[in-house]
Order: structure tokens, then sequence, then C-alpha cells
């Protein structure tokens, strides 16, 4: 789309750009130049001396063991953090998208949690596990089911993905409800004349109508789950125990500013980067076409 | 309403009040650890979910700091708080700020390049910072901006979803505005000031309450680009509340979380409507 009118200037327009396109060179081409030309120096620990390696970072990242592992970890707990917030959602949404008697005040109370910082969250949930006072932690240990995210990889990523989802729900819910708001209600009526009934409506109708939101959120709750949530393992976890909840996102930080290695983090870095690109091409390209209806 | 339904009805009720609960419990938590005394938390099993009398301690300790009397110090909350607040404006402002300019000069103007600048701020949406953070440091690093407000600022402006926002509503701006305004003599900078600027305001709003509560609830981009505790925003101080100490005072800690949640809060709950539509909007 292009617009009819235009203004005529010579140096207007460059002005009007030049602090955006001054923030934007400075803090995100450079950084993010630095971070490919850097995934191919070694750097000592100091930062003496850097001398180029080729792909050796990316092979190193390749053979280590424990980079693989947290790739596993990050692929786990991106799929439930985003399985588990859009199911959850949805059915809110669906249940919010019904009532007709208090419907705003659900809305209000649903969204809130959008508003927490990750780390708050993380810390919520840890204090609710915490041994021994932790009321969840307590509450498990009576039902018989020990609970002990310092020691069980398990219970540390279980903490994580709970923590995780619960901020999320929120966001997934406005999208769900956004997309329930737009679904043509003479369908719908037709569908009832019909005789079919609230479950079978919304499996052959509403849901297939949703299907572009909701591999829109899948995309979205991908990239939350990979990036946004470093903070929330940070509070909760650190990565333990051993490194069972190290995301790869928390390994960038951890193997970049406490183990010091630079090569290493900025190989990390732009394998990173190479995800993010490939989910957003991915999202642009095939869900925008692919699932229209 | 399509058909009646009374025992679907129920059921949505029920599974919406079960929901608005689980997702209040771990505040409500929160607020019951924030109103004991940390002797009472760490000593119950498990927490007692009633309100304790400690809440004028707790709180007071965790805006005004203070000796505790395990004997550690608790650093004062209030300046964390603050220095939360100014940078989350300053992001907020400053995206706006840049964003409707640019987007003005993309729109409305034909200049050599601009495809290229087009693209340069559209490949911005696709990096989040946090996949470029070492050698954004060393960038903020070398020009000296370690433990500043732009530090700690700007970094996080260059990003290019509020320009896109712009964009996209600046292409729904009749042409036949542009056209009036040019006949009747205005140049380009009037047309902006008098009838785009006031025209965007509700985007404005939008783009406004989505970014405050970005900047406010950063949290790798400070724990990396301040050294000093004097500069830390709120969401580090908790952090530094519970891994900083060998005895965590837990009521202080919950304290400092409930002050740090309830700016951002207000701002989605009050500004319900922009908050809705910038989210919407700046996502799809």
């Amino acid at each position: 789309m292009e617009k009819r009118v235009r203004f005529k200037s010579a140096w207007l327009p460059w002005l009007l750009v030049a602090p955006q396109m001054a923030v934007v060179l400075v803090f995100f081409f450079w950084p993010a130049g630095q971070t490919l030309y850097q995934s191919v120096l070694q750097e000592d620990a100091f930062g003496m001396s850097r001398q180029f390696v080729g792909w050796q970072n990316f092979e190193r990242l390749w053979e280590d063991p424990s980079y693989l592992d947290s790739f596993y970890t990050t692929a786990i707990f991106s799929l439930l953090v985003a399985v588990l917030g859009i199911c959850i959602a949805l059915l809110l949404a669906v249940m919010a998208n019904r009532v007709v008697r208090g419907a705003a005040i659900y809305k209000t109370l649903l969204i809130w949690p959008y508003a927490v910082a990750p780390v708050v969250a993380g810390v919520l949930w840890l204090m609710m596990f915490a041994s021994p006072w932790g009321v969840v932690a307590y509450a498990l240990q009576a039902l018989g089911c020990g609970w002990n995210h310092l020691l069980s990889g398990t219970d540390a990523m279980a903490l994580i993905v709970m923590a995780s989802v619960w901020k999320q729900i929120s966001y997934n819910f406005l999208f769900f409800l956004a997309g329930l708001q737009s679904v043509p209600s003479s369908v719908i009526e037709a569908a009832t004349i019909d005789g079919a009934s609230p479950w079978r409506r919304f499996w052959n109708i509403v849901f297939p109508l949703l299907s572009p939101t909701t591999f829109f959120l899948l995309v979205m709750n991908v990239i939350y789950a990979f990036f946004d949530t470093f903070a929330i393992v940070d509070a909760a976890t650190q990565g333990g125990p051993g490194k069972d909840t190290s995301i790869l996102v928390y390994k960038v930080y951890y193997d970049g500013f406490k183990a010091l290695d630079m090569g290493g983090s900025a190989a990390q870095s732009a394998v990173l980067m190479a995800i993010v690109i490939l989910l957003t091409v991915f999202q642009f390209r095939f869900v925008e076409k692919k699932v229209q209806y | 309403m399509i058909e009646r339904r009374p025992v679907l009805d129920f059921v949505s009720h029920a599974v919406l009040i079960i929901g608005v609960a689980i997702i209040a419990f771990p505040v409500y938590v929160a607020f019951v650890a924030s109103t004991q005394t940390a002797a009472q938390i760490t000593g119950s099993n498990p927490l007692s979910l009633v309100p304790g009398n400690n809440i004028v301690s707790s709180y007071t300790l965790a805006l005004m700091g203070g000796k505790v009397a395990a004997g550690g110090t608790i650093p004062p909350g209030w300046p964390m708080l603050w220095i939360s607040f100014v940078v989350a404006m300053v992001i907020a402002l400053g995206k706006i700020a840049i964003s409707i300019i640019s987007a003005f000069a993309i729109v409305y103007f034909r200049f050599p390049f601009r495809g290229l600048v087009f693209w340069m701020i559209f490949i911005t949406l696709m990096l989040p910072v946090e996949v470029r953070i070492g050698p954004t440091y060393q960038v903020v690093a070398d020009l000296g901006l370690i433990n500043t407000y732009a530090g700690l600022t700007v970094p996080l402006i260059a990003s290019a979803t509020a320009t896109f926002l712009f964009r996209q509503f600046f292409l729904t701006v009749p042409d036949e505005l542009a056209e009036a305004a040019r006949i009747d003599g205005a140049g380009p900078m009037r047309f902006f000031m008098d009838i785009l600027l006031p025209l965007s305001k509700t985007t404005m709003a939008a783009l406004f309450v989505i970014q405050f509560i970005y900047g406010w609830n950063q949290y790798l981009w400070p724990l990396i680009a301040t050294t000093s505790e004097d500069m830390y925003p709120i969401v580090l101080g908790i952090k530094r509340a519970i891994f900083g100490e060998i005895y965590v005072e837990w009521n202080v800690v919950m304290a400092t979380a409930i002050l740090a949640m309830i700016p951002p809060a207000i701002v989605v709950i009050l500004m319900q409507k922009w908050f809705v539509k910038g989210l919407v909007d700046t996502e799809k």
C-alpha cells in the first residue's frame, strides 16, 4: 500500500529517520554484526588476544553434550509452555466468551498477570514450592507426592513451566478472546438451528476458524519460552539442579558472563538468531498462507 | 445468546472462577507472606494463609530499608522503584517519539534508499535483545554508558514495533487530509503537528501501555548493564534480596515483589482498553 499524496523535501525525511537509524545502527546492527564476527573468533578469558578460528566455535558446540542437552531442555520446556498455555487460555477464553454476566470482570481478573515481571513470577512460584514452608509443596507432600526442585530435575522443570504458563495465560487469553469475538454469529446460529450441540459447534466451526490465531500464538509462545523466560529460570532454579533447567538463553548468559567464554557464547547467540529468524519466516510465509479459511 | 443452556452457563462460571482463583493464588500467598515476620515464615510448616500483623513493618523495611533482627541490612526500595519508573517512562516515550517521526518520513515522503531504511528497521523486529546480549554490552561499555539511564534505556529503544504500528495507522489516514493541507499551503511539519499527531492519540496511548510494561519488567539487560547497586531497578532488587543474603527476609522480599507489581498492574487495569488494543495491534 502506498500513499498517493506525498510531500517533497530533500533533507526533511532524512532528519526524521535519523534518530531511529542512529539507535538501530549503534545498538542493533553493530552488536548483531559483532555477534557473528565473535562467533568465529577465539578469545582468552582476559580479552588479551583473539584469533580467527572459523567454524571451530560451532563445532565445539556441536560436540559439547551439555549444549545438546540444553537444546533438548529448551525443546521440552517451550513445547510444554506453548501447549499448556494455549490450552488453558483457550478454555478460559471460550468460557469468558459464553458468559454474559460478569464477562468484563472476569476479563480484567484474567489479564493482569501480563503486567507481572517474569522475575516476580519466578519468585512467587518459587515461594509456593519452597521447602518446608511452601504451601503447595506441603500440600503435595500431604498427598504423598514428594517435592524437591533442588534435587529433582523434573520438579525443577515443572516449576519453571508452571511459572511461565501462569505469566503467559493472559496474553494467549486476550488473543483468543479477540479471535472468538470475530467469529460471525450467523454461522453459529445456522449450526444451532441445524441441531449441532455446543461441543460439535466448537470443534467443527469455532476451532477451525481460530486456527490462524492458534498458529500465531504457537509461534509467539515458543519465542516467549525461548527468550522472555530467562528471568523466571534465573529466579526460580538458576538453571539447576545441575544443568537440568538450563535453557539456551540461560546458557548464553552463563557461558558469556559467568564462564567468560565469549566466542562460545557468541556462537550460541548466532544459533539463537538463526532460530528466531526461522520462526519468524515460518510465521510470515507458512502460517499466513496455509492456515486461512 | 443463541440458546439457553443453564448447565453450561454454570460450568462456564465455575471454570472462570477456578481460573481466576488459580491466577490470583500466588499473589495472595505473596501478600500473606508480606504481612508476617521473617521468623514466622521460615518457622512455619506450611505457611499460614491468614494475613499476619507485621504488614507495616514489612513494607516500611521494603521501602525505606534498615537493619533487621537477623543482623543483615536491607537496602531501601524506593530509589529502585524510581529508577524502574524513569527507565519505563524513557523507554515508552522515547520509542514513541523516535518511531512516530520515522514512520511519518517513510509513509509521507519519497527519498533515495527509502526501501533500504524500511528494511533495516523491519529486521530489528526479528531479534530480541537477548540474542545479541554480549556485543551490546561491549558497545554500551565502550560508550561509557554502564550504570547510566542512557545505558539502561537506549539499547531497548532500538526496536521497530512502534514504527510499524504507526506506519500501519498512517496508511489508513485518508489521503484527502494531506491533499487538503497541501492546498491550504501547510508544509509537512505543519500537517504532522496539526493533523497527524492529534489523530494518533489512541495509537500512542496503546503503545505507551505496552512499552511501559516492557520497560518496567526488563531483567536481563539491567542485570548486565548495571554493576552498581545504586542503579538497580526494582526487579533486580528482588533478586539481590533472595540470592545476595545468607538469611532471606522473605517478608521483605514479598513486600518488594508486591510493590514491584503494583505500578504496571495499575497501568494495565486503568488503561485496559488501550492495553488490549496495543497488544493485539502490535503483534498482528
